[in-house]
């Protein structure tokens, strides 16, 4: 067996088995449906209702990137300002961590209040939840440089441009890629947070209609579809950062 | 005749310490690095500084780079604050550990001293990367990436990239500290062979006698408690073109001399 077939094979063995495991236990407890389906029940759910999900995937998957760009970027903004400036950053990181500790479902209604039930609120909650992570991240990273690396640059004669820009950002890249990796799952579970406020349509409304009428299967398969919303980004992440950071010592 | 004016000695080293010294600020009273270092370096020459750990030799070189700032006396390069030398990029340093830039190849990292800074501006002649890491011994490695080499020639690498701006003054502060003692004996012989070919002002901070013994053609030797000079030795008599056998007589008297001296050193901390 090749190593790559070696590395996918323990973790598919691993998922199976404990599918199989579900499966088991539904069937031989005779588990109704409607409280909990089996394996078979969901992926037949998720068949037939393709057309729906696939409808609702749309709004969630795009309220989900845009969050994700919108967050990381205003993150790696601010965390370049404040490891240029002690003053901004003493001034408002403490700020910043404040506002970390409101719980984003209590934030959700007040940005509705304000932007209405449009893409724009989700956006923004999914985007504050990708933002702190990155935020500290990226200021580790662009301090992620030793006083020897320092030095060189001085006796260079590098000006405080060239010091970020050859050193502290590629420094911080892979401090970059495992908060990105972060972002990717948590953008999703932003923007289905905030389409349990209010919203017309997506992955988080379909959640809980179904609930509400007790399509345990279709409960299930729109699970099934975010989780598979944010595999993919998370999967998209590390395939990019394996393209960039090629340098990164193993 | 009237005497050489003290002006015109100050422009003609290529380094010129007059009763330096450095004082870090500290709660308390100031924390004394070293004081009333004076030493003189001519163009080309090769000066080693030795001594035991905190004698403040790293922070004098440092400040012969303008890495730091002396808090008494005064510094000069080429006649002028090490500011200008150094915005001038006429200096080179080369770090304990390679400081190497993981992200880059060989080449790219010889490269970068000719891509930041004023390098353009300041109309000095460049070598070619290529051939710096040819003189260094690395040809055909030139796209490997800084883990893929060992230790010695990652360091092979930041005396290449040390290099590449033709610089009159090498400052190297124990560049061969953390190698093996037979890498850095190959690294030294080297190091000599190379700076007879560009003819770099060198100053090499080391705590080895014999690398000491080996290397330098004056060999200014540094006490701690606190930082001082102790004595500086001048070998230029006893090493016919700064080359010796390290087996032989001469290379055993210059370094038992070099111990000799530090022991004293030793000798008055302890009373």
């Amino acid at each position: 067996m090749s190593r790559s077939a070696q590395g996918w094979f323990w973790p598919i063995l691993g998922v199976t088995s404990l599918l199989v495991l579900w499966q088991a236990a539904v069937t031989f407890f005779e588990i109704k449906t409607f409280v909990a389906p089996s394996p078979v029940a969901v992926i037949g759910a998720i068949w037939e209702n393709r057309s729906i999900l696939l409808d609702n995937l749309g709004p969630t998957a795009l309220e989900a990137l845009s969050g994700f760009a919108l967050g990381n970027s205003v993150a790696v903004i601010l965390a370049t300002v404040f490891i240029h400036s002690q003053t901004l950053r003493r001034m408002y990181f403490p700020a910043v961590v404040i506002f970390n500790t409101i719980p984003i479902i209590a934030l959700s209604p007040i940005l509705i209040l304000i932007f209405g039930l449009t893409v724009t609120s989700k956006v923004i909650i999914a985007a504050i939840i990708c933002l702190f992570p990155t935020l500290v991240n990226m200021i580790r990273g662009f301090e992620a440089v030793t006083p020897s690396e320092l030095e060189l640059m001085r006796i260079m004669a590098a000006n405080r441009r060239e010091v970020f820009f050859r050193l502290r950002l590629p420094r911080s890249l892979p401090f970059l890629f495992s908060a990105l990796r972060i972002a990717s799952t948590t953008s999703v579970i932003g923007a289905i947070v905030s389409e349990w406020i209010g919203a017309q349509k997506g992955i988080g409304v379909l959640i809980i209609q179904s609930t509400f009428e007790y399509r345990t299967e279709l409960l299930y398969a729109s699970i099934v579809m975010s989780s598979l919303l944010a595999l993919t980004m998370f999967g998209a992440v590390a395939l990019v950062e394996f393209l960039i950071v090629r340098w990164r010592v193993n | 005749m009237p005497a050489p004016a003290w002006d015109d000695f100050v422009d003609q080293a290529a380094i010129l310490l007059a009763v330096v010294g450095v004082a870090f600020p500290s709660p308390d009273r100031p924390l004394v690095a070293f004081s009333h270092v004076s030493l003189a370096a001519e163009p080309g020459q090769f000066v080693v500084l030795i001594g035991p750990s905190g004698c403040g030799k790293s922070t004098l070189l440092r400040t012969i780079g303008d890495l730091l700032s002396a808090t008494s006396g005064s510094v000069a390069v080429f006649g002028n604050e090490p500011q200008r030398a150094r915005l001038d990029r006429r200096i080179s340093f080369v770090f304990q550990d390679a400081t190497l830039l993981p992200w880059r190849t060989v080449l790219q990292n010889v490269r970068l001293p000719l891509q930041v800074g004023n390098w353009r501006h300041t109309g000095r002649p460049s070598r070619k990367p290529e051939e710096m890491i040819a003189l260094v011994g690395l040809k055909g490695r030139e796209n490997a990436y800084p883990h893929q080499l060992s230790g010695g020639q990652r360091q092979r690498v930041s005396i290449a990239r040390a290099l590449v701006t033709n610089p009159d003054i090498l400052l190297m502060d124990e560049p061969f500290g953390a190698l093996d003692e037979i890498t850095r004996d190959r690294l030294n012989d080297e190091l000599l062979r190379i700076w007879r070919e560009v003819g770099t002002t060198i100053v090499f901070v080391t705590h080895s006698l014999s690398e000491a013994a080996f290397l330098g053609e004056k060999v200014a030797v540094m006490g701690t408690n606190p930082g001082r000079l102790l004595e500086v030795i001048d070998l230029t008599s006893r090493k016919a073109d700064n080359q010796i056998d390290r087996s032989s007589n001469t290379f055993f008297e210059i370094t038992s001399e070099l111990r000799d001296v530090l022991l004293r050193a030793y000798g008055d901390a302890d009373k």
